[in-house]
């Protein structure tokens, strides 16, 4: 029989590493296995990496970590067809030490992260495909792999597959995601000159900037876009719930082809060169769709248990979040020798009392009030970028006037109460 | 090292079942070329058993000089003989230049000579040229997977060594008649001395595939979408009477073995008609094919860089215009015949 | 029991380099590091053989520090020990200095346990010249056995070895004395997934790195870019063809001209059976 670790952790996404370095730390014997060539390969994401998850742990990683650049400035543009209505916030303090956030490129990121977990004394096995858990009695006390000879035996395993986990899935935990529960994200990474990119983005030397697309963006499909700066490269993506990709019978990649041909965006990526192209699912569900995630001998942390907040486009964040308060439970599981369903539990109770667990419940409704409401982005975004048109045009009518037009434009009486209601929900929904 | 020693171009010549095959041919035509680019001689150097009777067709195909030597111990290839009877010459006469065909004999033959001389050695070359004036060679070939190509001198060391690829260089018009000098060298080796046997060559009795040598070539590629689908280029090439060939991507989906393999990881053609079908036209296929002497490419995509390497191309689905194609073809020959019979 | 030294290397994997089509330069960035995919066949030939005669399989590479991950996939296949001499005085080398720096290194690992057969992939695929194994053998002074794709067997005791080489239209059967050097062909064997607890073991392993000072009568002269006669002096894209006729009209015209063509060479087709 092969040889049996304290724990198992499945993927070596941030969910995955950030709980095997936490164990590894903690003085656990953990295996991590990754499907890919490396932590990172196959992984996607737009690329803003949240400091504060990251330095509970590791303190001031980004004095060594690949991190592409601090962002400085985060814009919101409300995209109409040929107009946007940009907003955003710039500051300085963003530009130094302890920072705010940063870009960063998972292929490389996942590896360093990884060889750090690797040097806490996990060991890392990758291009290994775990096909299922090894229950026995009930109890999960192993993982089987695509490999000859490839079952591996754990006091716990952790699964941080990622989202759609097929483990959780085969355990029972979860039922297959609806169309409109996952979003599907297809992004480019463009090569762009360092200079050309600080230039087009008003940015000095290691700033950078975030714009976050609406409207527009999706054809007023429910989802929003990005447009990222790194070193030498931007990161360009849309994403949109499944669901919505099917009614309009849209595919994902034309979706992206028409944001980067959009005029408010082509002049910021013109002259670059596509060098990836990404697609991948992300839970969108929120809170009501999340599954069971602890049972006897397995845990489910990261977007394997559906941990992502639809509204602020985080993930990653709670992902390692989840992983590090699992490493903790299994670590006093461990102690206590009991790796039962109701001591893992206390990883359950300790995340949804965490900023995880408020986030996820304050933000339960998001997804599902916009998708039931389509004419936040259809009808209210054009309707802004026509205002701000009309009050900025200057044609000899006085700004009076223009407000006046602005207001009668919106509508009868009914229509501007349900506005005003309108906002007033969707407020509601995301403050 | 003083490099005003170091005169001519040299060609090791293969010989295999008496005969000298049509690299080592090739080869002294382009050492011909060098050598009148430095108006320095040509010189084939010819190693084994039994094989003096060779160094007439050498001289035919442009060589001013042979070295030859003909013992019982190079009676089959051995890397060990051959390098030290070479080393031998080589230190003796001091040749500018040696040129190796890069087929298995050449390239461990050359590796072996050049990591003892030592010098400089380029692997796989595909254009050679000679700087008149000082007489670097100007060894260029393919690198990184056919993507870049790099021309590679050795500017310290003499001779300068490379080894070229069978079918990229041309064969001079022989010549009959035309003799030069024959230097007989022995050298004193025992086979004691030697620490490889031969104990037995097998001919592969199969019919071997031999594409190389085939007058039409009927290519198929991954545009064919299935191992049946590609039965249409087997049925073409039935039809003309001509060999198959195929892009890498077909043979690494298993729909033909290897042998099969056009371009620069498998077999160089240069048959007098190649047909591309489905073929997108890589440039690591083109390498492969582009001397041929009339290139045909069937492509549903007008995009297809194959158009930029071809002489005719048809845009068109392959599974539509190739079955028009055999039948006419077989119609026309048919008339062909009917009318030759009427005249006898 | 044998000792059987794998030369192997790191290679960009030329399969998906992209080339800047403005620069004419290669984005090293876009093609990843993997093993020279003829080395694996190497290393599972050495794996083979000790399996059946028993012994060790040391690997062997020069090149950059991240080159440990081409160790660690060779002990996936099941090697038993790793060497990578790293440094920057390396840089630089063609086959002949390579092979010379190589040559140290297996001099130092025999000195320790002496070796008794070296085997090298047929070929680099960034390098793509097949030099460096018959270099080594060379120095060395063993035979080298080129093209190697089938190992008859190994006879321990007598201390030979019998091979078949691939000859163009077939294969010779040589035997050798031992220690000697195999250049291995792809079709020597296939090399099976790993099993995982050789994955466990190469995630664990650390292997052992050396410098230029950690070899023995090292000539630095002979080393990197000084001691390589070859140099790169030009590298440029190859020129693009022309292209030719398009041939026009619906498919049964197409075909028309396409045969007139054809029909002009008739002589290649008349002589051909089954027409
Ligand atoms: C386009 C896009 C943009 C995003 N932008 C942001 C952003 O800007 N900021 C942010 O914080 N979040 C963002 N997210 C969300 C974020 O990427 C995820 O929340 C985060 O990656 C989750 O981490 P994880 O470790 O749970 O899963 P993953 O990162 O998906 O990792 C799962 C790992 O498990 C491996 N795996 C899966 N199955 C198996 C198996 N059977 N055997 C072995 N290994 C397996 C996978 O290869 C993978 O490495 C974005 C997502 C997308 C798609
Ligand atoms: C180091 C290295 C060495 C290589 N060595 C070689 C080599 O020796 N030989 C080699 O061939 N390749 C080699 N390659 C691979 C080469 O780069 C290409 O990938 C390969 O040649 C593509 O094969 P293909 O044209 O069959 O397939 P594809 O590129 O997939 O092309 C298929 C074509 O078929 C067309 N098509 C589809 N359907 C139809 C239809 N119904 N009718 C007509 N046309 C149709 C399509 O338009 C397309 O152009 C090498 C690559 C590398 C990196
Ligand atoms: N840097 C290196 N370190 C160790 N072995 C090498 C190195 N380069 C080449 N080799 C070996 O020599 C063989 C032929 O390489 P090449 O001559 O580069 O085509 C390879 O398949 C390896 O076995």
């Amino acid at each position: 029989m092969s040889e049996k670790f304290d724990c198992i952790v499945v993927g070596a996404g941030p969910a995955g590493i950030s709980c095997a370095y936490e164990l590894a730390k903690g003085g656990a014997n953990v295996l991590l296995l990754e499907r890919g060539e490396y932590p990172g390969s196959k992984n996607v994401m737009g690329g803003v990496l949240y400091r504060k998850m990251m330095e509970d742990i590791i303190p001031e990683f980004y004095k060594e970590a690949p991190l592409e650049r601090p962002v400085v400035e985060q814009r919101f543009m409300m995209m109409d067809k040929e107009s946007a209505v940009t907003f955003g916030y710039k500051g300085m303090e963003w530009s130094k030490e302890p920072y705010n956030n940063f870009t960063v490129l998972r292929a490389k990121f996942d590896q360093w992260f990884a060889d750090k977990a690797v040097e806490q004394g996990a060991v890392l096995v990758n291009e290994t495909v775990v096909l299922e858990c090894i229950v026995e009695n009930g109890k999960v006390v192993g993982v089987r792999t695509d490999r000859p000879n490839g079952d591996v035996y754990a006091d716990v395993v952790v699964l941080a597959d990622g989202v759609n986990s097929l483990l959780a899935q085969s355990l029972g935990f979860h039922k297959e995601y609806k169309p409109d529960e996952v979003a599907l994200a297809t992004m480019e990474v463009l090569k762009l000159d360092k200079k050309i990119i600080e230039d087009r983005f008003n940015l000095e030397e290691n700033q950078g900037c975030t714009i976050e697309l609406f409207g527009d963006a999706t054809k007023g499909i429910l989802g929003t876009g990005f447009l990222y700066t790194n070193k030498d490269s931007l990161s360009i993506g849309v994403g949109t719930l499944l669901s919505g990709l099917i009614k309009h019978k849209i595919k994902p990649y034309e979706l992206l082809e028409y944001v980067k041909n959009h005029p408010m965006i082509r002049p910021y990526i013109q002259g670059s060169e596509p060098q990836e192209y990404l697609a991948h699912l992300i839970p969108e569900g929120g809170f009501k769709s999340m599954g069971k995630i602890v049972g006897d001998g397995v845990i489910v942390i990261g977007d394997a248990s559906q941990l992502v907040n639809a509204i602020h486009r985080e993930g990653s964040n709670l992902a390692m979040t989840s992983g590090r308060m699992a490493a903790e439970t299994i670590l006093l599981a461990k102690e206590a020798g009991d790796f039962s369903e109701s001591m893992l539990d206390l990883y359950r109770t300790r995340l949804m009392s965490g900023f995880v667990g408020q986030d996820m419940q304050k933000y339960k409704d998001a997804t599902h009030h916009f998708d039931k409401f389509p004419h936040y982005f259809d009808e209210y975004i054009p309707m802004l970028n026509k205002a701000a048109s009309q009050m900025f045009t200057v044609d000899g009518s006085s700004k009076w006037d223009k407000q006046k037009k602005i207001w009668k434009d919106i509508g009868s009486g009914k229509d501007k109460m349900k506005l005003a209601r309108d906002m007033y929900r969707a407020w509601k929904v995301i403050k | 090292m003083d490099f005003k020693d170091y005169k001519g171009v040299w060609v090791f010549i293969e010989e295999k079942d008496g005969e000298i095959p049509s690299v080592s041919l090739e080869l002294l035509g382009a050492g011909r070329k060098l050598a009148d680019k430095r108006g320095t001689e040509l010189a084939g150097i010819l190693i084994g058993h039994h094989v003096k009777q060779l160094a007439s067709p050498i001289f035919e195909y442009g060589a001013d000089k042979v070295y030859l030597y003909d013992q019982p111990i190079f009676e089959n290839y051995r890397t060990e003989s051959f390098m030290k009877a070479l080393l031998e010459c080589s230190n003796k006469y001091k040749p500018e230049i040696i040129l190796f065909g890069a087929t298995s004999t050449g390239k461990d033959l050359a590796s072996a000579v050049a990591t003892d001389l030592p010098t400089g050695l380029t692997a796989d070359t595909t254009e050679l040229d000679v700087e008149e004036e000082t007489g670097l060679l100007l060894a260029s070939r393919p690198a990184f997977g056919g993507n870049i190509m790099a021309t590679i001198l050795c500017k310290k060391y003499r001779p300068q060594m490379a080894t070229v690829r069978a079918k990229v260089m041309k064969a001079l018009e022989r010549e009959p008649g035309r003799s030069g000098e024959l230097i007989e060298e022995t050298i004193d080796l025992k086979e004691s001395d030697i620490r490889t046997k031969v104990l037995e060559i097998v001919r592969e009795t199969t019919k071997k595939v031999r594409i190389d040598e085939a007058d039409i070539i009927v290519a198929g590629g991954k545009g064919l979408g299935s191992a049946e689908g590609f039965q249409l280029v087997r049925h073409l090439a039935d039809t003309l009477g001509a060999a198959v060939g195929a892009s890498r991507d077909v043979v690494e989906a298993g729909w033909i073995e290897h042998p099969h393999q056009v371009g620069q990881t498998g077999v160089t053609v240069t048959p007098k008609i190649y047909i591309a079908i489905g073929i997108s036209g890589a440039i690591q296929h083109i390498v492969g094919m582009k001397n041929s002497g009339i290139i045909i490419a069937i492509n549903k995509d007008p995009e297809a860089p194959i158009f930029d390497a071809c002489h005719y191309g048809i845009v068109g689905d392959a599974f539509e215009i190739v079955p028009i194609l055999m039948q006419q073809f077989k119609a026309a020959l048919n008339r062909e015949e009917v009318s030759h019979v009427r005249e006898v | 029991m044998l000792h059987i030294v794998a030369c192997i290397k790191q290679v960009p994997d030329t399969k998906i380099i992209k080339m800047n089509p403005k620069t004419n330069t290669m984005d090293r960035r876009t093609a990843p590091a993997i093993l020279n995919p003829y080395d694996a066949h190497a290393v599972e030939e050495a794996v083979r053989l000790r399996e059946r005669y028993g012994g060790k399989v040391s690997v062997v590479t020069m090149g950059p520090p991240p080159a440990v991950k081409a160790i660690k996939k060779c002990i996936e296949i099941g090697a038993d020990e790793g060497y990578l001499i790293t440094d920057r005085r390396f840089a630089g080398a063609d086959t002949l200095a390579t092979s010379y720096a190589v040559t140290k290194a297996i001099e130092k690992i025999s000195k320790e346990n002496p070796v008794d057969l070296i085997i090298c992939g047929k070929m680099t695929i960034d390098g793509d010249t097949g030099q460096v194994g018959p270099g080594i053998a060379r120095r060395l002074d063993i035979p080298p056995l080129t093209s190697v794709n089938k190992v008859v067997e190994i006879n321990q005791t007598e201390r030979t070895i019998v091979v078949h080489r691939k000859l163009e239209d077939g294969y010779e059967v040589v035997q050798s004395t031992l220690p000697c050097l195999l250049s291995v062909e792809k079709t020597v064997n296939e090399v099976p997934y790993a099993p995982f607890p050789n994955m466990l073991k190469a995630a664990r392993y650390k292997p052992h790195v050396w410098s230029v000072d950690d070899l023995d009568d090292v000539d630095i002269k002979q080393l990197g870019l000084k001691g390589s006669p070859t140099i790169v002096s030009k590298v440029w894209a190859p020129p693009k063809p022309q292209g030719g006729e398009m041939l026009e009209g619906n498919p049964q015209q197409q075909v028309e001209q396409l045969l007139s063509v054809l029909l002009d060479k008739k002589e290649l087709f008349q002589s051909k059976e089954g027409v």
